[in-house]
């Protein structure tokens, strides 16, 4: 069963051309920002994913991935094209979006938890399992300002794995903390696998992608440039990409 | 599709900015307090001492006034500036946007409870005694709530696509302190402008405040019938505008 289908999918930006006063923004209300304006992030895009399957998109640092992503996740809507979507989706575009520093540890779990999908009955059912896996519970009641960054990564990562949508999209944030936490998260993600959830993900670590789908779309210049097996996917992104440019 | 549960969301929004708004200051929700009671102080010196146009019910009088004016500035403002303070939200959250900026405007109700005990307080003080008319405050308040939040929502939207609008809302809410019988009563205001007061949402609640505390009666039932539709018409209007706008939200933010 498809459970997201994308056809022909395009999204443009307008170049920023100066400052918004009335007349910029009068054009924009009409709509006619001519074609030389336009900057393409995504350009006739179409695939589709079935139910249960992991799918990577890769690609260099301004091919379009994130901007992809989002128009799955609803966060944008394309500009012309159609996107269609099945099921409950819960992204984690960034790790510790909708976390505030001012709020402990244990309240931004609730809230993000809520944000993500979660219903009050769920989130309290959930909470001991998300701050165990964390494993920071001795700092849960203290804010957020002052924990590091990896603390902050691995809170995050709890809740969004915790949230058992049918399609989760996750955006570089596949295996994040030290050592220890990367090997719990990608166990986790493999338990979701098994679980029959879709998974849609942006990496940039070849291993993480053979490791974790069978498939992969090559993204560059918003088009995609090659979808199938993960393995001769990466193995055409590498022979095209050399290494300085893609560091 | 989000499929999570709204009013939970909503609730936890609403903490958050209640948590953050007070968790810094040593003297917590007592600056919803303070503030009022210092204003109404200096009002009822100036206009009892220096001006002696006040009579002996004018801090109770005056504080109807301060009360609405006081949450529609906070609400207003705090609501329009919603969408830009919780960026992150609406660029890397897919969840219905449209709870952003009315959890900020509830956000502001405990405020406004806590200067309604105030309000009460202060009348029970100055002997105008419990009646069953308070009921009245109520509903009264709530269409208040639900107008500002069709304000918030309009008026968010806006503020992603043109940043001059918030400059436009606070010179509004400078216009009209002015404007809203605050500290002077409506019976004042010369009969060929009456009408023009009579539009505004904002005066009709002072005014129904005062029917309700001072006069222990009932608001006119034309108030509150010219209050509903102005309250259910701007949540409409917000709304609409909110879902034309939330398109572009993305790239411009």
């Amino acid at each position: 069963m498809d459970i997201v289908r994308l056809h022909e999918v395009s999204k443009w930006f307008r170049h920023h051309t100066g400052p918004k006063l009335v007349r910029d923004h009068l054009l924009d209300l009409f709509r006619v920002t001519p074609p030389e304006h336009r900057f393409y992030a995504l350009k006739n895009v179409s695939f589709t994913v079935r139910q249960g399957e992991s799918v990577a998109i890769i690609g260099r640092n301004g091919a379009g991935k994130s901007t992809l992503l989002s128009v799955v996740a609803g966060l944008c809507e394309p500009d012309s094209g159609k996107v269609e979507a099945s099921g409950t989706i819960s992204a984690l575009m960034e790790m510790g979006a909708g976390f505030h520093y001012d709020l402990t540890g244990g309240e931004n779990v609730r809230l993000n938890a809520s944000l993500l999908g979660l219903s009050r009955q769920k989130t309290e059912e959930l909470f001991p399992a998300m701050v165990e896996f964390s494993g920071i519970a001795d700092f849960i009641n203290e804010p957020v300002r002052t924990y590091s960054s990896g603390m902050v990564m691995r809170l995050a990562f709890s809740v969004a794995a915790h949230v058992e949508s049918d399609v989760m999209i996750l955006d570089e944030v596949i295996a994040v903390g030290d050592q220890q936490f990367a090997d719990r998260c990608l166990d986790r993600i493999r338990q979701l696998q098994r679980a029959g959830k879709t998974l849609l993900f942006v990496s940039h670590s070849a291993d993480v992608v053979t490791h974790f789908c069978d498939r992969a779309i090559w993204l560059d210049h918003g088009e995609v440039v090659m979808d199938g097996a993960s393995s001769s996917v990466l193995g055409s992104y590498s022979g095209q990409v050399t290494p300085e440019v893609e560091s | 599709m989000w499929r999570g549960e709204p009013t939970y969301l909503l609730r936890n929004l609403i903490l958050k900015d209640f948590r953050i708004r007070y968790r810094n200051m040593s003297l917590g929700v007592f600056w919803s307090l303070l503030n009022p009671l210092v204003m109404m102080g200096v009002f009822t010196f100036v206009f009892t001492k220096v001006m002696k146009t006040g009579d002996a019910d004018f801090p109770v009088f005056v504080l109807c006034g301060l009360l609405p004016v006081n949450f529609f500035g906070m609400a207003w403002i705090g609501g329009t500036s919603s969408l830009v303070e919780n960026v992150g939200l609406v660029k890397r959250v897919p969840m219905p946007r449209e709870i952003v900026p009315v959890a900020s405007v509830l956000s502001n109700c405990l405020h406004l409870a806590i200067q309604l005990a105030l309000l009460l307080g202060m009348a029970l003080l100055w002997g105008k005694g419990v009646h069953a008319s308070w009921l009245w405050i109520v509903p009264l308040l709530s269409l208040f709530v639900v107008f500002v939040c069709g304000l918030a929502l309009l008026f968010s939207a806006l503020y992603v696509y043109i940043r001059d609008t918030r400059y436009v809302v606070e010179s509004a809410n400078l216009v009209l302190f002015w404007l809203v019988p605050v500290f002077y009563p409506f019976a004042w205001v010369p009969a060929e402008y009456a009408g023009i007061y009579e539009l505004n949402p904002v005066a009709a609640v002072v005014l129904g405040l005062r029917e309700i505390v001072l006069g222990a009666t009932a608001p006119r039932g034309v108030l509150m019938w010219k209050l509903t539709v102005a309250a259910l018409g701007t949540l409409a209007i917000g709304h609409f505008v909110f879902h034309r706008l939330r398109r572009g939200f993305y790239q411009h933010l």
